[in-house]
């Protein structure tokens, strides 16, 4: 088995539109949460999100990529510029074949799907663009990341709703773990802040009008964020031999499925997939000093997750840290995980752990150390990345300090 | 139809009994609607009388709208539909 570390990061979501502006933000304890800008909100209940401002797709894409790239796809292509810029590498004969690419997204190109339904069934127009289908597709991503870099290994899309990079980028780990690729260009992302990715989820009516606490008393629900998160994992030999630099090891990684409900969390089914990657990375729960928890700052999963760590970690979970960035980029859904993965980077490689902010009153339901509204300096040996997607899909990442 | 029968019946039709078999008394819970269940009949209930009813999935119990019987709903609803078609 290979040691597989990350030795590029890239990212852009509410808090920045690169990997040092976000840690900036967090460090900060920034929230990137404000009014919704987009047409018709006057008709949405729901007027706040965590939208990426400022970007100007005209800027960094042409005409004829616009006419390809969805929202999601630009993101995806903005943040693995960077990780892959950062990796130092390119991709070419052996490495180029061999290299692949696993990105997650729970709903692709929804922004190029609401646009056109609008065309066709409000303005009842008879034609679309002619790609609106390569655009919307979920693997539109990957497949441009592949394309951009000569990508040519095993490359495919992961959807399992909130938990869709978690998962990915555990294929990846695998894929780099067992050998059969040197390097994976991995994470995920999602665009669901249009008007009828809204409207969907005010139906569920679980999102907060005012703002995300999780884990405070006074939280009311999730609000919607939008990014990218992009990584390169890498052979530890492969890196050590080029000379490059490492963000951090990806020691392990578990899943599970509660097989209960279609949306109500499972203290069962999270704590499985948390002392499953424990297990796969080999490492005694002392050692975790901070969780990047999936904290949504909705009742249901902020309590059943601190209740699924209490009874993974024991005494130990009164010692570690476990803090939701969400409060800060909102939940990018698909792309969540990848997005909140920087916080454990920067936990391993910089000793801050970002804070929950947000945060107003303490819940005796979720009584554990949330590192509330300010960062905090930390030595941090391991850390773990939880997501829990609808449905029932939990996926766990393990990651040490090089 | 009025606000009563009409409730009840979306009620019914969640639960899977017969309009008859829904007691006023009666919690949602009592009549076997769980969280998703509940979350529909609030969504038939806006639809069937054009109202918008202000319910918090995520935190019932702080919504200003009550659901914890039957009859508070019907008279939730009819509250509501005097309001809004003011």
């Amino acid at each position: 088995m290979k040691r597989v570390v990350i030795t590029g990061a890239g990212t852009i979501n509410a808090l920045g539109t690169s990997v040092p502006a976000t840690l900036e933000a967090m460090r900060e304890g920034r929230c990137g949460i404000g009014p919704l800008e987009m047409r018709d909100t006057e008709r949405l209940s729901i007027r706040i999100g965590g939208q990426v401002k400022g970007f100007d797709p005209e800027s960094v894409f042409n005409r004829q990529q616009i006419a390809l790239y969805d929202r999601y796809t630009q993101f995806t292509l903005i943040a693995a510029e960077e990780a892959i810029r950062q990796s130092g590498l390119t991709f070419e004969g052996e490495l180029a074949n061999r290299a692949g690419v696993v990105l997650g997204t729970s709903g692709g190109g929804l922004t190029t799907q609401d646009e056109n339904y609008r065309a066709v069934y409000e303005e009842g127009k008879n034609r679309v663009h002619p790609f609106v289908v390569p655009k919307l597709m979920n693997n539109a991503a990957c497949s441009h990341v592949s394309m951009q870099y000569n990508i040519k290994g095993p490359s495919f899309t992961v959807a399992s709703a909130c938990a869709s990079s978690n998962h990915a980028m555990g294929q990846a780990f695998w894929f780099v773990r067992s050998g059969m690729a040197p390097v994976m260009v991995t994470g995920g992302s999602e665009s669901m802040l249009c008007f009828g990715g809204i409207k969907a989820w005010e139906g569920l009516r679980v999102m907060s009008k005012d703002g995300c606490r999780p884990f405070s008393a006074t939280r009311n629900g999730m609000v919607q964020g939008e990014g990218a998160g992009i990584f390169v994992f890498e052979d530890y030999e492969h890196a050590k031999a080029r000379g490059a630099e490492i963000l951090a090891e990806v020691a392990g990684f578990a899943m599970s499925s509660d097989a209960a409900d279609i949306v109500m969390p499972s203290k069962q089914g999270a704590a499985r997939a948390i002392s499953g990657a424990l297990a796969d990375a080999g490492l005694a729960k002392e050692r975790i000093g901070y969780i990047n928890a999936h904290g949504t700052g909705t009742a249901a999963n902020d309590k059943t997750e601190c209740a699924a760590v209490a009874d993974v970690f024991g005494t130990h979970a009164d010692d570690l840290m476990i803090s939701s960035t969400k409060s800060m980029h909102g939940h990018c859904i698909g792309g969540t995980g990848a997005v909140e993965l920087l916080a454990c980077i920067m936990a391993l490689r910089d000793g801050v752990v970002a804070p929950t902010i947000g945060y107003e009153e303490a819940d005796p339901e979720c009584a554990l150390d949330v590192v509330p509204n300010e960062a905090r300096e930390a030595k941090v040996e391991a850390a773990l990345s939880n997501a829990f997607a609808f449905g029932g899909l939990n996926a766990v990442l393990a990651l040490t300090k090089v | 139809m009025d606000v009563k029968t009409r409730v009840i019946e979306i009620i019914a039709e969640q639960a899977v009994l017969e309009p008859s078999d829904v007691k006023m008394e009666n919690s949602l819970e009592e009549l076997g609607i769980d969280s998703l269940g509940l979350v529909e009949s609030i969504f038939a209930i806006e639809e069937a009388f054009d109202i918008s009813v202000p319910f918090n999935a995520n935190d019932p119990s702080e919504s200003d709208f009550d659901i914890s019987s039957v009859a508070q709903i019907v008279a939730g609803v009819e509250r509501l539909v005097a309001e809004q078609k003011a």
